[in-house]
Order: C-alpha cells, then sequence, then structure tokens
C-alpha cells in the first residue's frame, strides 16, 4: 500500500494500482478538469488543462518537496508519497489561461450546438475560466464538414484534444482520423476518399469533450437537458454491451456506452448505437389480435390473459404445445413463459427459440468484440429451459414437433429486430413463408391454437390465432446473460407504444401474480431453482455479475 | 583575443576547393582518429573522452554532450540508434550548413565516432530540407565513405557496422526538436513526445536514442583527433566557485547576420564577446549606423540591447542580459532604425507559422500573439496588449511547465524580453498610432491576419 496526497487529503493506494494523478485526485474527491486524457487512450497531455503542483513527501523525514513548475496530472504517475495540489492561485491562474486561449479561437455557437449542456468546454469555463473576454473578437463562423456516414465535424469547435485520432488509431484500429495543418490552423480531418465508417465510429462523438464530432443521427433531435437516461444493456449481440438508453418522454434518442471494464470498457459499436429505430417504427404491431371465425377481434389486454389461457388450453390435447423462447425475452420472461406453458400443458415442449447468427465474431486492436450472434440473451433462455428440461431442445426441434404433427398448439416468442434495422417488411422477416408454412399441420389437430409474439408482421404472425406484439429491447425490465456468462439487470426504460404490455407484465398477470411486474422476485424464484443462475439472487451491480465465480464459490 | 590569433579547425575547410571530398579530408588528416579509436579504445573509452573534453551540444541546449549519452541503458542489446539533427531551422543559424556542404566527411567522422562510442550500429541524418547543396554533399560523402570502407559492415577490420541514412525533412522547425525529429524519423507527424521516456531510453522506434547536432559531432571528430586537452585550451574554462558550471569548451561557429558589413560564418573560441564578434569579425555596424539591439543565439533567445553588448558569447554570457542563453550562436544585429515592434511582430508570425499545435498554450498563445502584434502594427494598438503580451511571455513553455517542448519557451522569450526591455518604445508606438484608443481595456475586434501561412 502507498499513500498519496490530495490537498492534505491523504488516499491509500494499492502498489499496482498505476494510477496517474487525476485518477487519484478523483479517488480523494477532487476532480482535476482535462481533455486530452482518457483512460482508454494513450497519454498526450497536449491540452495541458490538468496541470497541478506536484511533488514528493520523504517517508522518514516527513519532507515534502515539490517540482517547481505545474506538470500535467494525467502524465504524473501517483505513487506512494505522491503530493498532489490541485487547486493553488498557480493552478487556477493556469486553468483560466487554457480556457482563454481554447475560447479563442472557438466560435461560442452554443445555443445551436448539439454538445451544450454536456460540453466540457461550457463546464469548465463556468468552473475555471477568466470572467471576461481578452481575445479580440472574430465573426461567427461554424464550419462543418462529413467524416462520413455517421459523424459531422464542426471544424472551429475543435479543441485538438485528439482524442478521436487516437481512438481511430489505438481502439477501432482503422486509422481514418488525422490532424491536418499546423498551429492554430490545426484541424481534424480524414483522407479524400477514406471517410470514417468503420464500425466503431460513434465512439469518437462521445469520446469528443466538445461539440466538434456531431452524431449525425442525433444531430438536432433534442437537447441534452431534456433526455432522462437509464442504465441499461445492448440488445444489438451477445456481447451484452452496458449502454445509456437517453430518452424523453417515451422516445428514445440516442444511446451511449456505459463504462464497464468486464464487458465493452468505455465503447459500442455503431450496429448497437444505432440499431434502436425500429422500436419507434410505425409499423410495429401493437394490438393483441385474436383470428377466429368471426374475423380479427383487438382484444383488451385484462381480457388477453384469461383467453389466451383458455384457448391454449383447449388445444392441447389432441396435441402438445409448443414453445418457443425466443434470446430476446429476458431470464424472467423466459422463466415465466415456460412455467406459464407448463400449467396449460405439463408435456409442452419448450425449446429455446431462434438464434439470429450474421458472420463471424469481429474483434479489434483493441480487444473490443463484435458478436456474431445477434440476440442478448440466449445464454440466459438456455439456462432456465434446461431447468425444466435437461434435453434443452432447440429451434430445430421445435420444428421437427411442428413437423410431425405432434403438437396442436404453439407459442412462439419472437421479438427480433429487424435486419439492418430497416423497417420491416413480412418479406424481410426473420421466418420465411416456407418455414411459417410447416405451422399449418397444426390445424390438422380438431382444435389448435397458434400464438406469435414478435415486434413486426412475419408469414408467421399472419397464421397466427393470436398475434401479440411483443416489446423492444428499451421497453423490457429483467435480466440478461452474455455470452461471457454474466448477468445484467436493468429496469424498463420507456413504455412500450399504445398500452402494449411487455411479455413480463402478461406473464406475470398469466401466473395469477398480484400487483406489478416484480423482476426480482421471479429472479429468486430462478435463482433456487438453477443452479447455474444462482447468482441472480444477489443484488447485480451496475456492471453485472459472473455466473461461473457463483458457481465456482457455490461448488463443494 | 583577436580573429588573427584563432586558426579555423572546424572551418578549416570552408571556402577550399574539392574541400567537400574524402581526397581533400583525408589530407587533412581525417579519419585518421577514427582508425585509431577503432583499432586502440573501446568504445566507454571514446565516451569518457568526450565526457572529459567538456564538450557540450551546439544545438541550442547546450547540455554536455558525454553525459547525454552515458543516460544510455548499460549492456543493451540493442538496437541503439544515433541521430544528427541537421534540421537547421534556427532563424539566423547556417553553420551546419557551412560544415556539410564544405566539409561533409568531417561530419560523418564525427557520426561515426560517436556512433562507435555509443555502439549505434544505424544512424540517420535528418536534414532540413532546404539544404539541397547539403543533402547532395553529404550523399556523396556517404557513398565515398562506404566505399573506402569507413560505413558499412566491420569497419576497417574493427568489427564496428555502422549504417547512415540520410533522411530530408519537409521543412517545418518543430523537426528540429529532438523527439520532434525521432517522430518525423519514423514517419509520423512531428509532435514531440511527453518526456518521460527520455530518448536515451526510448527514441527512434522506441529504441534508446542519442540525437546531436552536426557542430557537435564535428567538435567529437576533432577532440578525437587532436585531444581532449586541446580542446579544452579553448573557450572560458569551468567556474571553480561554482561546482554546477561544465564551462564553455571550444572552438564555435559563430553565424553573424543582419546589420553588419560582414555578415557570415565565423569561427571563434566559445567566449568572445558579443561586440568583439560583430566589430572585429563583422565589421562593425552597417552602413556607419549604431546598433540597437543584437539577438545573441537565435530569435528564441531575446535581445541584448547595445549597452549589453560587452557579454561573453559562451553558454553563461547570454543569460546574464535576461536573454535565454546562447542557443544556436546566431547573432542577428538590428542597427538604430530598427522598430522593436517589427522585429517583434515577426518573431511572432514565426513562431505562429511553426508552433506543431499539440499543446494548446503554444497552439493558442502563439497565435494569439501574432493577432495582437498585427492589430499594434495597424495602428489599434492598446497599453492593456502589453500586459497580455507579457503574461503570455512569463506563462508559455516547458519551463513553467505549460507545454511539451521548448518551442513556446522560443516564442515566449522574446517577447517578454523586447518587452521589458524596450517598453517605452512600444508604449510610444501604440500612443502615436492609436491615439483615439490606445487606453482602452475591453476586447475589441479582431482583424484579418495577412502572412502567416
Amino acid at each position: 500500500m502507498g499513500v498519496v496526497y490530495v490537498d492534505n487529503r491523504e488516499i491509500e493506494i494499492s502498489d499496482d494500482s498505476r494510477l496517474n494523478c487525476i485518477e487519484a485526485a478523483r479517488l480523494a474527491g477532487a476532480e482535476i478538469p482535462h481533455y486530452c486524457w482518457h483512460p482508454g487512450l494513450s497519454v498526450v497531455a497536449s491540452c495541458r488543462m490538468c496541470l497541478i503542483e506536484a511533488g514528493s513527501r520523504d517517508a522518514e523525514t516527513g519532507k515534502i518537496s515539490m517540482i517547481p513548475k505545474l506538470v500535467p496530472a494525467c502524465q504524473t504517475p501517483a505513487k506512494d508519497g505522491t503530493v498532489i495540489v490541485t487547486e493553488s492561485e498557480k493552478v487556477r491562474e493556469s486553468r483560466a489561461r487554457v480556457e482563454e486561449a481554447l475560447l479563442i479561437d472557438h466560435p461560442i455557437d452554443c445555443p445551436i450546438c448539439d454538445k451544450a449542456g454536456e460540453c466540457l468546454l461550457q463546464d469548465y469555463h463556468f468552473e475555471h475560466g477568466q470572467p471576461e473576454r481578452r481575445a479580440d473578437i472574430k465573426p461567427f463562423t461554424s464550419r462543418k464538414r462529413e467524416m462520413g456516414p455517421t459523424v459531422t465535424l464542426f471544424v472551429d469547435r475543435c479543441v485538438m484534444c485528439s482524442r478521436c485520432v487516437r481512438f481511430t488509431r489505438e481502439v477501432s484500429g482503422t486509422a481514418e482520423l488525422m490532424v491536418v495543418n499546423r498551429g492554430a490552423k490545426e484541424e481534424i480531418d480524414v483522407f479524400p476518399g477514406h471517410p470514417l465508417a468503420n464500425k466503431l465510429s460513434g465512439n469518437v462523438v462521445d469520446l469528443c469533450p466538445v461539440g466538434a464530432l456531431g452524431d449525425r443521427d442525433f444531430l438536432y433531435q433534442q437537447r441534452v437537458w431534456f433526455l432522462k437516461r437509464e442504465e441499461n444493456v445492448c440488445g444489438g449481440c451477445s456481447a451484452g454491451c452496458s449502454i445509456f438508453t437517453e430518452h424523453n418522454q417515451d422516445t428514445v434518442y440516442r444511446l451511449k456506452p456505459r463504462e464497464n471494464p468486464q464487458v465493452n470498457s468505455w465503447w459500442i459499436c455503431d450496429e448497437g448505437r444505432y440499431g434502436w429505430h425500429h422500436i419507434h417504427d410505425p409499423s410495429r404491431l401493437v394490438d393483441a389480435v385474436r383470428r377466429g371465425e368471426d374475423g380479427e377481434t383487438v382484444t383488451e389486454w385484462s381480457d388477453v390473459v384469461g383467453r389466451l389461457r383458455e384457448d391454449l388450453a383447449a388445444a392441447v390435447g389432441g396435441g402438445r404445445l409448443a414453445v418457443a423462447v425466443s434470446p430476446m425475452l429476458t431470464v424472467e420472461e423466459a422463466w415465466m413463459l415456460c412455467s406459464v406453458a407448463r400449467e396449460i400443458d405439463p408435456r409442452a415442449l419448450l425449446a429455446v427459440g431462434w438464434v439470429p447468427v450474421v458472420g463471424e465474431d469481429e474483434t479489434f486492436p483493441s480487444g473490443f468484440t463484435i458478436r456474431a450472434e445477434k440476440c442478448p440473451n440466449r445464454v440466459g433462455v438456455e439456462h432456465v429451459v434446461a431447468c425444466f428440461d435437461s434435453q434443452l431442445p432447440r429451434w430445430g426441434e421445435l420444428l421437427e414437433a411442428i413437423e410431425s404433427g405432434n403438437c396442436s398448439a404453439a407459442w412462439i416468442t419472437a421479438a427480433y429486430p429487424p435486419a439492418g434495422g430497416k423497417p420491416a417488411t413480412q418479406a424481410a422477416a426473420w421466418i420465411d413463408e416456407a418455414t411459417a408454412a410447416a405451422f399449418d399441420r397444426l390445424r390438422e389437430h380438431d382444435r389448435s391454437c397458434l400464438v406469435v409474439q414478435d415486434l413486426f408482421d412475419s408469414p408467421l404472425a399472419a397464421r397466427a390465432d393470436w398475434q401479440l406484439p411483443a416489446a423492444g429491447f428499451a421497453e423490457r425490465a429483467g435480466s440478461w446473460v452474455n455470452i461471457g456468462q454474466r448477468a445484467h439487470s436493468f429496469a424498463q426504460a420507456i413504455r412500450p407504444p399504445a398500452g402494449v404490455w411487455p411479455e413480463g407484465r402478461l406473464l406475470w398477470n398469466m401466473l395469477g401474480r398480484r400487483g406489478l411486474y416484480d423482476p426480482q422476485a421471479i429472479r429468486r424464484e430462478v435463482a433456487a431453482a438453477s443452479a447455474a443462475l444462482a447468482a441472480l439472487a444477489d443484488e447485480i451491480p451496475p456492471t453485472g455479475i459472473d455466473l461461473r465465480l457463483r458457481q465456482l464459490a457455490g461448488s463443494p | 583575443m583577436g580573429m588573427a590569433k584563432f586558426e579555423p579547425v572546424l572551418m578549416e575547410a570552408v571556402g577550399a576547393a574539392e574541400g567537400h571530398t574524402l581526397e581533400s579530408y583525408r589530407s587533412r588528416g581525417g579519419y585518421a582518429a577514427l582508425e585509431r579509436l577503432l583499432a586502440e579504445s573501446q568504445p566507454a573509452e571514446v565516451v569518457e573522452m568526450v565526457k572529459s573534453s567538456g564538450l557540450r551540444g551546439r544545438g541550442g541546449a547546450g547540455f554536455m554532450t558525454g553525459v547525454k549519452w552515458g543516460f544510455l541503458p548499460k549492456d543493451h542489446p540493442g538496437p541503439i540508434y544515433f541521430c544528427v539533427n541537421a534540421d537547421e531551422s534556427e532563424p539566423g543559424t547556417f553553420n551546419n550548413r557551412f560544415l556539410m556542404e564544405d566539409d561533409p566527411h568531417q561530419v560523418l567522422e564525427g557520426t561515426i565516432i560517436s556512433c562507435y562510442a555509443t555502439r549505434a550500429t544505424t544512424a540517420y541524418i535528418y536534414l532540413r530540407y532546404e539544404y539541397p547543396r547539403s543533402l547532395e554533399r553529404l550523399q556523396a560523402a556517404i557513398d565515398e565513405a562506404y566505399a573506402a570502407g569507413y560505413l558499412g559492415g566491420d569497419i576497417k577490420g574493427s568489427g564496428f557496422s555502422l549504417d547512415i541514412y540520410l533522411h530530408r525533412g519537409a521543412a517545418a522547425y518543430i523537426c528540429g526538436e529532438e523527439t520532434g525529429l525521432i517522430e518525423s524519423i519514423e514517419g509520423k507527424r512531428a509532435w514531440p513526445r511527453i518526456k518521460p521516456p527520455f530518448p536515451a531510453i526510448e527514441g527512434v522506434f522506441r529504441k534508446p536514442t542519442v540525437v546531436n547536432n552536426v557542430e557537435t559531432v564535428a567538435c567529437v571528430a576533432q577532440i578525437a583527433r587532436r585531444g581532449v586537452d586541446w580542446f579544452r585550451s579553448i573557450g572560458v574554462p569551468a567556474d571553480p566557485e561554482n561546482p554546477r558550471d561544465p564551462g564553455s569548451y571550444g572552438p564555435k561557429l559563430y553565424c553573424l547576420s543582419g546589420h553588419v558589413e560582414k555578415p557570415g560564418c565565423y569561427e571563434a573560441p566559445l567566449g568572445i564577446t558579443l561586440r568583439e564578434l560583430i566589430d572585429d569579425y563583422g565589421g562593425g555596424v552597417w552602413k556607419g549606423r549604431r546598433a540597437k539591439a543584437a539577438i545573441p543565439g537565435g530569435i528564441s533567445m531575446g535581445l541584448a540591447t547595445e549597452a549589453e553588448f560587452d557579454i561573453p558569447l559562451d553558454f553563461k554570457g547570454p543569460g546574464s542580459v535576461g536573454c535565454m542563453g546562447l542557443g544556436t550562436a546566431a547573432v542577428v544585429v538590428l542597427d538604430e532604425t530598427v522598430s522593436i515592434v517589427d522585429y517583434l511582430h515577426n518573431s511572432c508570425r514565426f513562431f505562429a507559422h511553426e508552433s506543431c499545435g499539440q499543446c494548446t498554450p503554444c497552439r493558442e498563445g502563439t497565435s494569439w500573439s501574432l493577432r495582437i502584434l498585427e492589430r499594434i502594427r495597424a495602428g489599434k494598438g492598446r497599453l492593456k496588449d502589453l500586459e497580455i503580451l507579457l503574461e503570455m511571455g512569463s506563462t508559455m513553455g516547458m519551463m513553467p511547465g505549460s507545454t511539451i517542448c521548448g518551442l513556446a519557451d522560443g516564442a515566449a522569450w522574446p517577447i517578454k524580453n523586447a518587452i521589458t526591455k524596450f517598453r517605452g518604445e512600444f508604449e510610444d508606438y501604440i500612443k502615436r498610432t492609436n491615439p483615439e484608443g490606445w487606453m482602452v481595456t475591453e476586447a475589441v475586434p479582431a482583424l484579418e491576419i495577412v502572412g502567416a501561412h
């Protein structure tokens, strides 16, 4: 252990902590302002905003010797005996000068800048800046140009921290961005014909401490102070990156990565970042529709609970009930679905639903990986299904059972986002006409029932006796288990459109539970029933919990 | 001390016909020292020789060359790289050019000896873009040296091998900064590196590296040829009262330009006075005028006023009158007609143009100072501008800690030096040219700058 002295406070650090003075000061509750430093990038120490006074204390004599000049906190390691002064007159003057210098060439176009409200230049100016402008006043300009399909550069707002440049060199490994020109004429740019077009490009917008890099998807959509953020998990692939869903009035405006050293560090991929638009697609299914001899009936949700169970119960007898448990569902929803199904038909075939896979896993130089498996909870659903059927049937076996004619009822949960994020059409649905046609065999029984719960219309949904809308990823509450056996829990970020009941709420009611759907109560039941999911009994931290650790700890 | 007493050593071949050839160099005793050292001395002994000579780097900072070599890690498996900084671009400086054009083999011999001492087997000569003749002469000399067995594998049967690559820069001042040069050799934008690690530990391609100036390696060649005692007999000895003073030994190439009768590159012992250089070597101020001031060692160093011309041009002298130091010993004389406002404007324009733009205080400060000087010269100056300039002059740079490299110190020093020494002239100029607005203190509209970029 070592001791670091921060503004007369003492903090203990471990010998292998390898902290810089910014991090050490933060542990002591002192915020050292900085632009160019980012924990996920190399240190360049060029913005000079983090200049502090530093020195060292001799352990034996207690004598403190300070470095006579200011030093960058980002570049100065905090070791045993390091003394950090973050609030001296000299430091304050230096910060004010850096703020003043950065504003000399800045357009100060905050009223039309997307970053206003979450801008470090703004925040630091209020906290550390000079009260009045001394530099000559230049006419207002706000030149901009596209860096690529996702990002716009507002040239004059840039403070040349070079975070974005380092990101493309060190994290994405694509190196599209560079600094051109010299001195105060410097600008960020790309080579002609080589736009910023990598699969992690959106991260440069998060990294940008000012409004220089604008996210074209979010640009001018919403002032950031209207946004509320919910800790969430990306449903785009089985990596399960930690994200914030940022929304206002039940509308998502953007997703932002949430730091999680165990999963995604500080980053998310563009596929995930921009993969939320489908949940506001006007073609989404929003009505609970029952199709019978009297045609289509839009059914009240409170009536669905009873009538769905009746219809399914009436259909089983001649054949089995087959249930596809979608890997888009949460662990809790999967557990309730299996429980309801076994109540209706104790012989019910419970199978892991269709697992979308696109291409192969893609790993970037930083280790960040985009998974080929485009669903968030295949692992969690498998653990749940295994509790009910150790054979762990999958989608293929379910299809075989349907084709064999042994089934008279089927409940297919789906909720798959449309491939490529395009508005869904029946033709582009996750299930094709030929596969869906197999479900016609249900009708060979005297009484049959096909329940399809999905976000969009499909050849299968068109055949359903019960066509139920599904919830989008931000509309669910519960837990997902990523491909690395890491479980995350999250609350509902926004409400689904048009009064749609998310799967959790419907199943909770079908199980006859009282009150509001309580994922934690279900989680405790699941944890008690499944050794693999035992860790869910614990409080799950925002960065998730590794299921295997609990299993190891619990094993004899 | 007069010029007649000192026979040029480093510049022996300057002006001589065919002095740049191997034949000429050998006829003057060239490469004999190298062959002797390779045969008789261990690298450590060569390091010791340079250390005991008291040689200090000629590129500007004046750091002890032998000590710098001593920072290399001991018993490093290699590779160790040696770089010759030939990116001579401090305004007023042209001595390296004389050496490279007229006596390139002296530079090469010094480089080879330095590489032998530092165990470097690859050397890069980073050459300023604007020196086409140096490029031609150096490359021809390198080719001759390879052919004669002074370069390549197993030099003269010693087992020591060395390759030298001549790397031409692309004309940026910052490439002369030690770590900017290293980045540039690696093919990157010449943004100086943060230290530590210092180049001796991690330099070119993240390997231990020494960077020395052209004149420094030429001195190494002469120390090897003529001996440590010869070198220490020239210049200003260390102050026995001050253990931290390493002295100023050896000959120095002074670049004299500006308003003198005979501008040129003159070799003299370290420690001749500014006045001796101007009057004895340069034939005095031109056109019978009086001098107003002189830059003692490249534009970064600031000004010495005429009254201060008796300072010795050694590593301590210029610092005693508020200049940054000896720098590159490039003396530029300003006669009495020169406006100090114009001088400072020129200086600010240079640094605004050459700031690499990495560190905020330098990138914005050099540009802001130029804007202010542009406005003062346009008759819109205010006394407040002098306060702002002085604040920039005292807070911008590596010394106060606000930048990574010394370029900002070089930009800041002339500002604070000129305004301190010539404040009256600045104030008179501002009041005379802006009688309506010289007292204004609030921010004013910016003018379009012309001339930089």
